[in-house]
């Protein structure tokens, strides 16, 4: 019974993984300015590894996997958040405007 | 399954290459190139041969990304147009192309038992090398100790490619301007103001030097070796350079020190080859190093995965230094 309550909740991280990892690349695909855009980079950074991660974790049982696969989540954790803080910020210096809604409909 | 996995990931790589040679923008290049070397890094791991994927991610994805865009940092930023017509180009790489796809059809299909490299002497490699040479990642004993004469050329070369870019970029003394101390390698941007990268790479540098070095010593049982552990130890520094200037990582490791290393590593490599033949045995051959052939063999790998750690190390900082000083100048 363990076993499989194991796998379930590795197959649902596991698609939910995917799912944000998609929705980030239509993201950056469709979304129409740089701060948007991204925001769905950071989704599949950091949620998406996150999850996907935790899912093979899992899988892996009590092993050095699971260790190694902790160490990989730890730096994602500390590593992807940094990169988009640093690329909003040189954004920001470099004077890249955000997109605002249009007047008539704000 | 990995039919499937091979197939992905050789046409998303088809579609980078196309992509690299098509985009004039020279950063999405040098970017896409990064994706390019990931891919190629995957698709080594689907084959199983993790080192060389090890190889890859961290020189071609890590570090040649770096030297690439700081190379890119000294020039324009969008690739000209050329002046002639492509067309000729085009027609002497297809009949290349073509040419390397028809020899492709005489190589044996991949995995074949039956194919000839599987007879020459890899049968020894698999059979006797736990027996003969002892670490349990047959790809070090294979590189370290039947390969030893390969590779101590192997490092030469990168020896000799960092003392060509120096020759070629020049190590100039930077004079200390009154600016200096506050820009970081580049000086569009004021690294003092990124305290959170401040404080992540302060956290970050020790993780990945000691990651380089677990690499480094832990080469004989898993992945790994010099080559990986001197990039790594590399990429640690040269991130200290981007976060705080290159003046400060220049205090840390300076170019005279890693002048004389890059030189120390091979010749320790060499030095240990040396010591063999005046303990009675071959050049490389490090059965003669200690009483117990085993023993010795340890002993010689140690020592040649250092000498290229260092080696490696030495080269890579001083690349990116070579570079990075030279920016200051032109701008």
């Amino acid at each position: 019974m363990i076993i499989d309550a194991l796998d379930i909740v590795t197959a649902i991280c596991l698609a939910l993984g995917c799912f944000l990892g998609i929705s980030g690349g239509v993201g950056i695909y469709r979304l129409p300015d740089f701060y948007t855009r991204m925001h769905a980079t950071s989704v599949t950074d950091s949620a998406c590894a996150f999850l996907i991660l935790f899912g093979l974790m899992l899988q892996s049982g009590f092993s050095l996997v699971t260790v190694k696969l902790g160490f990989i989540l730890l730096f994602m954790v500390l590593s992807s958040p940094t990169a988009a803080h640093a690329l909003a910020k040189t954004a920001v210096q470099f004077g890249i405007e955000p997109l605002l809604g249009r007047e008539d409909k704000r | 399954m990995e039919v499937f996995i091979d197939i992905a990931l050789l046409t998303l790589l088809c579609i980078t290459a196309m992509a690299v040679v098509h985009i004039r923008k020279l950063f999405c290049a040098i970017m896409l190139l990064g994706i390019f070397s990931l891919l190629s890094a995957s698709m080594f791991v689907n084959m199983d041969a993790v080192d060389v994927a090890f190889t890859e991610a961290a020189v071609g994805t890590g570090i040649s990304t770096i030297l690439l865009l700081l190379g890119m940092s000294l020039t324009n930023t969008r690739e000209k147009r050329p002046h002639y017509q492509p067309l000729f180009s085009l027609v002497v790489v297809s009949i290349t192309g073509a040419v390397l796809v028809y020899g492709t059809m005489d190589l044996p299909a991949y995995g074949d038992p039956n194919a000839s490299i599987h007879h020459h002497v890899a049968q020894r490699y698999i059979k006797q090398s736990p027996l003969e040479v002892g670490p349990p990642n047959m790809v070090t004993s294979v590189l370290a100790s039947y390969r030893g004469y390969d590779t101590l050329g192997e490092t030469a070369v990168i020896l000799t490619a960092g003392m060509a870019l120096v020759a070629l970029l020049g190590m100039r003394r930077r004079k200390v301007l009154p600016m200096s101390s506050s820009s970081g390698c580049g000086d569009y941007h004021d690294m003092k103001d990124h305290l959170v990268l401040r404080i992540m790479a302060k956290i970050f540098i020790p993780l990945i030097l000691l990651f380089a070095l677990y690499v480094q010593f832990h080469g004989d049982y898993g992945p790994g070796g010099g080559f990986q552990a001197g990039v790594i130890f590399a990429s640690g520094i040269i991130l200290y350079a981007l976060i705080f200037g290159l003046e400060a990582a220049m205090k840390v490791v300076g170019y005279p020190v890693l002048r004389v290393l890059a030189a120390c590593g091979l010749l320790l490599y060499g030095g240990v080859g040396v010591a063999c033949m005046a303990l009675g045995g071959n050049f490389l051959d490090y059965n003669a190093l200690a009483h117990d052939p085993l023993h010795g063999q340890h002993l010689g790998i140690f020592l040649i995965e250092l000498g290229v750690g260092v080696t490696v190390f030495a080269i890579m900082v001083i690349m990116f230094y070579a570079f990075a000083s030279r920016r200051g100048h032109t701008a």
